[in-house]
């Protein structure tokens, strides 16, 4: 029974953790999707929404301001810094680099996580900026039955509800508006939307801002969970394998890409890890993206690339 | 967005008044490197401790004029904690000023490994106060390194030391349960021989249980830690894994007063981020704890009274500020020692080896310093590169740091076998006569 | 007018297939070679300007080379064959630590059959090139899922290698010969009796290796294999059809890469570090890599130098710059300009000119051939 208990709490933590990595991913996804832009920069806006946020919210607290009112025009305001972001990216070069191939485009956007990084840290600091957005304690479920209980972070559900609540938006957001409905059309062959007349430069410039919004989304879980710092940028390769996993255009595989990614590499830690050395989750969860595309070179959720000679 | 305003403000100052014309190089002047990072991963811990050395070193210059009237000349030079650009700094800096650098600082284990052999075939002392590897403190094998105050091996000793005595003695450590949470690099691993000499000794049960660099997920490790419910986690971290350990910890319920840091595990940056999680969290003191001593004062009065202090005012006197200016004034006593001997002059490398290896502080003049209460006798000779082996416990009481525990020395008889063992691999594997440290003078 | 091919005639294939067919090209080429052969040393001996302290032989030359090699290794797989690499790292590890082991002795206790595999220190040289060996031998193996993953799906998977082997280095003991703090040393850089010890000798050496490998890598993209890789790099499916075995060209592709890189590894392990642990291989090596070969121009040889130069050279020089000047700016600060304006430099040069610094200089010749006149 003890080691059922430890089973599933190994299980439900991986999972949970799997949906953060999920919330860094999915803002890959969106870019991908729209531009064919494979965003390294993705972990430097993390970063650069925490510290916006965290700074301004210190500042209005410190200000007099209730808590509330400061949390969202702290929100607010970090919210204009990912839109000036995701305009010069678009501006000075996503836009010039148009029709490039994508590993030029890949590594454009290192670029652009160079300068994101020097940017923020030095406008809004390089310290590390406690933020307390969320709980983060722990529940014991079935104690009755358990011995100890399963331990469940309260940050993690948190995270899950954010995550689920996420999609959900975006799926609306995709589905149903006008410009959602032009995204999908950008995304599947820009020559043909453009002459159709959807304003391509606009349309990535929303996708950079949505994909910066999930940006602050994701910073406002993690930086509960680290402090907002530095070391955030570190989750852009957490979420790589959760995004191949998944398939790069998909926003529901990045999801289950997390999921799997998650359990599969906590569950290898903790029963794997101690008989050949610890520490693999480190390459797991890369290994195990690895044996996906062995079997789906597209990701699970992937669209299939057809080639024509 | 005050420091916001004042740092473009400074940004536009700076680049609004560029003046062209480089300081004219002195002849009576010390060049002292400073290796540091302020940037990157290990920022939140660098960036204070380097303000501190870089204080220390404005301190003598504004107070004394420098030392006996030779002034130190001071260029830092960013690694971001990584080997590679550490060896570059090195490179640039070490033949700098009329003399040379005085010795090099790189507070990071990494770059000291990458550096022991170059330092000692430039004739450069290298200060690795409290961290660096831990064999070092064999001088007669590696003459050019200084591993002050302490090597993780004492520190692995002293924990197990104070581990002890919550118990009730070390009959105690029988069978019981201590992990070692620690960062998977050169920095994490040096403890671990030492542990295992320990654990068998004492007959605890040891688990090392390494954590990624830099340290940001940690979940699985703790839901293990949770299962295995260990008597005492030792946390050897660094950064961001500090803190994320302890805000893991809160999560599965381990009592952070079962929790023992290292004294790089034991700064305001590693607690702070838990908030109230972190109280009951303890840590060991290399020597010094938090708090104000004259020194400081001094400081304050020389150097920041006249706005050239590197950081705000508020953070003088935290833990990793004072090492830094601790390790200054090593730095700065051993050149004065140095000039006893070699005259009061810009010296060399070699000639403030010398010094190093003869520095000797007694009670008297750690007051004299205004390091009164900060800082046991240092003595540092040929055959002992550490110069001394006490360490304290602290506690984070939600607010500050507590002292909690009396002066330990860590156990000469434990730690003198495995450096002499790995001393001598590291001697015969780089074909190094070790010196005669009888004929030493 | 001085770079014209006028009246130089070619009377045999031979000549007009040469590797430098223009006169120019081989003269400028001896002088560089001459300078870097004889010109560097003699200054370093003797401590002329700018050579008067190590620093530009041990923090810029010495890398410069071994990341030049390097780039060359990761050009061949990602600009000759258009396999996607970012797992560049881990094949310089596994140079690094193979040469380590077989130049302090393997043994392999296998208890169930009764006997060990035990090979006695090899000479340096030797284990430097079995490095090499090795490496090609784990690009073999993770070559493999190339032949179904392409693209960036590809390039994601490589770092399935960087991250294990990065991992490996790091816990599995073997590696390091039990090193307690997991650094290991390297041994003593002796060639057939002759030491290497001092900086310029350090830097021959690696020179004399850069250029060998060069001259191979450069005469093999030019023959029957470089065309291979270079129609799969293409168009993988309409080489399959003229007959080039995809099988067969890319994992040559991986292997020939992996060596070179592999062997670079081991230099970087052995000659510039000296002492080391496995975060010098880590993910950030692969991008500065990566970056090498495509800022220099992907599928060039001497844009893999240029490439190497810019990456190793401009963060540097950003960084000396401010201080230089007497600028009033605190580390921190020229630290963060220093990533913001080698960030902008990046993606400003990826912009006007996608193909790299090897068709800036293509179109610099075109240009002077013409010189003065337009046409």
């Amino acid at each position: 029974m003890i080691a059922l208990g430890q089973f599933l709490e190994v299980l439900i933590g991986g999972l949970m953790s799997g949906v953060l990595y999920s919330l860094v991913a999915l803002g890959f996804v969106l870019i991908f999707k729209a531009s064919g832009v494979f965003n390294y920069a993705q972990g430097a806006m993390v970063l650069l929404a925490g510290l916006a946020l965290v700074r301004a919210l210190d500042l209005l607290v410190a200000n007099g301001l209730p808590l509330w009112v400061a949390v969202i025009l702290a929100i607010g305001f970090a919210a204009v810094i990912m839109a000036a972001t995701a305009w010069l990216i678009e501006r000075f070069v996503i836009g010039p680099l148009v029709n490039q191939d994508g590993l030029t485009l890949f590594m454009s956007t290192i670029g652009v996580t160079f300068v994101i990084e020097g940017a923020a840290e030095m406008i809004f600091g390089s310290d590390v900026y406690p933020l307390r957005l969320f709980p983060t304690d722990a529940w014991f479920l079935f104690e009755g039955l358990f011995p100890g209980g399963i331990l469940v972070n309260k940050l993690d559900v948190w995270g899950a509800l954010i995550a689920g609540v996420l999609v959900a938006g975006l799926a609306v957001f995709f589905q149903r508006t006008k410009t959602g409905r032009a995204l999908r059309a950008v995304a599947d062959d820009h020559l043909a939307a453009h002459s159709i007349g959807i304003p391509i430069s606009w349309i990535w410039f929303v996708v950079w801002l949505v994909a910066g919004l999930v940006a602050l989304v994701a910073a406002t879980v993690w930086g509960t969970k680290l402090g907002v710092q530095f070391s955030i940028t570190f989750l852009a390769l957490k979420a790589l394998p959760v995004l191949i996993i998944g398939g790069l255009t998909s926003i529901p595989g990045a999801i289950v890409g997390g999921l799997i990614v998650g359990a599969g590499e906590k569950l290898a830690e903790v029963y794997l890890g101690p008989s050949i050395g610890g520490g693999i989750e480190y390459w797991f969860a890369y290994v195990l993206a690895l044996a996906v595309l062995l079997l789906r070179p597209q990701g699970l959720f992937g669209e299939r690339i057809i080639e024509r000679v | 967005m005050a420091s916001i305003a004042r740092r473009l403000l400074i940004l536009a100052t700076a680049l609004g008044g560029a003046a062209l014309s480089a300081p004219a190089a002195a002849q009576n002047e010390q060049f002292i490197p400073i290796l540091s990072y302020r940037t990157g991963p290990y920022a939140v811990n660098g960036a204070p401790y380097a303000n501190g050395v870089v204080d220390y070193y404005n301190l003598i210059n504004e107070r004394d004029g420098g030392i006996n009237g030779v002034k130190i000349l001071i260029e830092e030079c960013e690694t971001g904690y990584a080997t590679d650009k550490g060896v570059e700094c090195y490179e640039r800096l070490k033949s700098k000023g009329p003399t040379g650098a005085a010795f090099i600082n790189p507070l990071s284990t990494g770059i000291t490994f990458a550096l022991t052999e170059k330092t000692a075939a430039d004739k450069i002392p290298i200060i690795t106060m409290g961290y660096g590897r831990a064999d070092s403190k064999n001088g007669a094998v590696f003459a050019y390194n200084f591993p002050l105050l302490g090597t993780y091996w004492s520190a692995a000793d002293i924990a197990i030391q104070h581990v002890a005595k919550e118990l009730g003695g070390f009959d105690k450590l029988k069978g019981k349960k201590i992990s070692l949470l620690y960062h998977d690099s050169p920095y994490g691993k040096e403890p671990i021989p030492m542990l295992q000499v320990l654990a068998q000794k004492y007959g605890f049960e040891f688990t090392p249980i390494p954590v990624t660099h830099p340290g940001v997920e940690q979940k699985s490790q703790w839901l293990a830690i949770r299962q295995h419910r260990p008597d005492y986690v030792l946390v050897w971290g660094w950064g961001v894994m500090n803190s994320t350990a302890i805000k893991e910890a809160a999560a599965v319920a381990y009592p952070r007063d079962k929790m023992i840091g290292v004294w790089w595990s034991g700064a305001e940056p590693d607690v702070t981020p838990a908030g109230d999680q972190a109280s009951g969290y303890k840590s060991l003191m290399l020597q010094h704890g938090a708090g104000k001593f004259p020194a400081h004062a001094d400081i304050e009065k020389y150097v920041y009274a006249k706005g050239k202090g590197s950081t705000e005012p508020g953070k003088i006197g935290e833990v990793l500020y004072n090492r830094g200016i601790t390790n200054a004034m090593l730095g700065v006593e051993a050149i004065r020692k140095a000039q006893e001997k070699f005259g009061k002059q810009p010296l060399t490398g070699e000639q403030v080896r010398w010094g190093l290896e003869n520095l000797i502080l007694t009670d008297a003049r750690i007051k004299e310093l205004g390091f009164e209460g900060m800082l046991k006798p240092v003595s540092i000779s040929c055959s002992d590169h550490e110069g001394a082996r006490y360490g304290r416990v602290q506690q984070w009481d939600g607010k500050g740091w507590k002292v909690i525990s009396d002066w330990y020395t860590a156990d000469e008889s434990l730690i003198e076998p495995l450096v002499a063992d790995v001393s001598a691999k590291y001697a015969a594997e780089k074909k190094i006569k070790p010196r005669d440290c009888a004929k030493e003078t | 007018m001085l770079y014209r091919e006028a009246g130089q005639f070619k009377a045999t294939y031979a000549e007009d297939m040469a590797i430098f067919p223009i006169r120019q090209d081989r003269i400028a080429l001896a002088v560089l070679l001459g300078i870097a052969f004889i010109g560097v040393p003699l200054l370093a001996t003797f401590r002329i300007w700018p050579f008067g302290t190590d620093y530009l032989l041990w923090a810029i030359l010495l890398p410069f080379l071994i990341l030049a090699l390097a780039a060359i290794g990761t050009n061949i797989l990602v600009g000759y064959c258009g396999q996607i690499s970012l797992g560049s790292g881990a094949f310089m590890a596994i140079g690094a630590y193979s040469a380590y082991k077989l130049a302090t002795g393997v043994h392999i206790p296998l208890a169930w059959l009764g006997f060990a595999i035990a090979i006695p220190p090899l000479p340096v040289l030797a284990s430097i090139l079995l490095g090499g060996f090795m490496a090609a031998g784990a690009g073999i193996l993770f070559g493999i899922p190339s032949l179904r993953i392409k693209g960036l799906y590809l390039a994601v998977a490589t770092l399935a290698a960087q991250f294990f082997f990065d991992w490996a280095f790091l816990r599995l003991p073997w590696f390091t010969n039990y090193a307690p703090s997991g650094s290991v040393n390297a041994p003593e850089l002796d060639f057939f009796g002759m030491v290497v010890r001092s900086p310029v000798e350090r830097y021959l050496l690696c020179l004399a290796v850069v250029t060998v490998m060069a001259v191979l890598a450069k005469n093999l993209v030019r023959g029957n294999l470089g065309r291979q890789w270079m129609a799969i790099r293409d168009m993988d499916i309409a080489a399959e059809l003229i007959g080039i075995r995809p099988l067969y060209a890319k994992l040559t592709a991986f292997a020939v890469s992996s060596f070179i890189i592999g062997v670079a590894g081991a230099l970087w392990a052995f000659v510039y570090l000296g002492s080391w642990e496995p975060l010098a291989f880590s993910i950030d090596r692969s991008l500065e890599l990566l970056f090498m070969v495509i800022i220099g121009g992907l599928g060039s040889i001497m844009g893999s130098f240029i490439g190497a130069a810019f990456i190793l050279i401009v963060p540097i020089m950003l960084n000396v710059i401010p201080t230089k000047l007497g600028l009033p700016l605190s580390t921190q600060t020229i630290t963060h300009l220093q990533f913001i304006i080698f960030g902008s430099l990046i993606c400003y040069l990826l912009i006007k000119e996608p193909h790299g610094f090897a068709r800036l200089i293509s179109i610099g010749k075109e240009k002077l051939r013409l010189w003065p006149f337009p046409y």
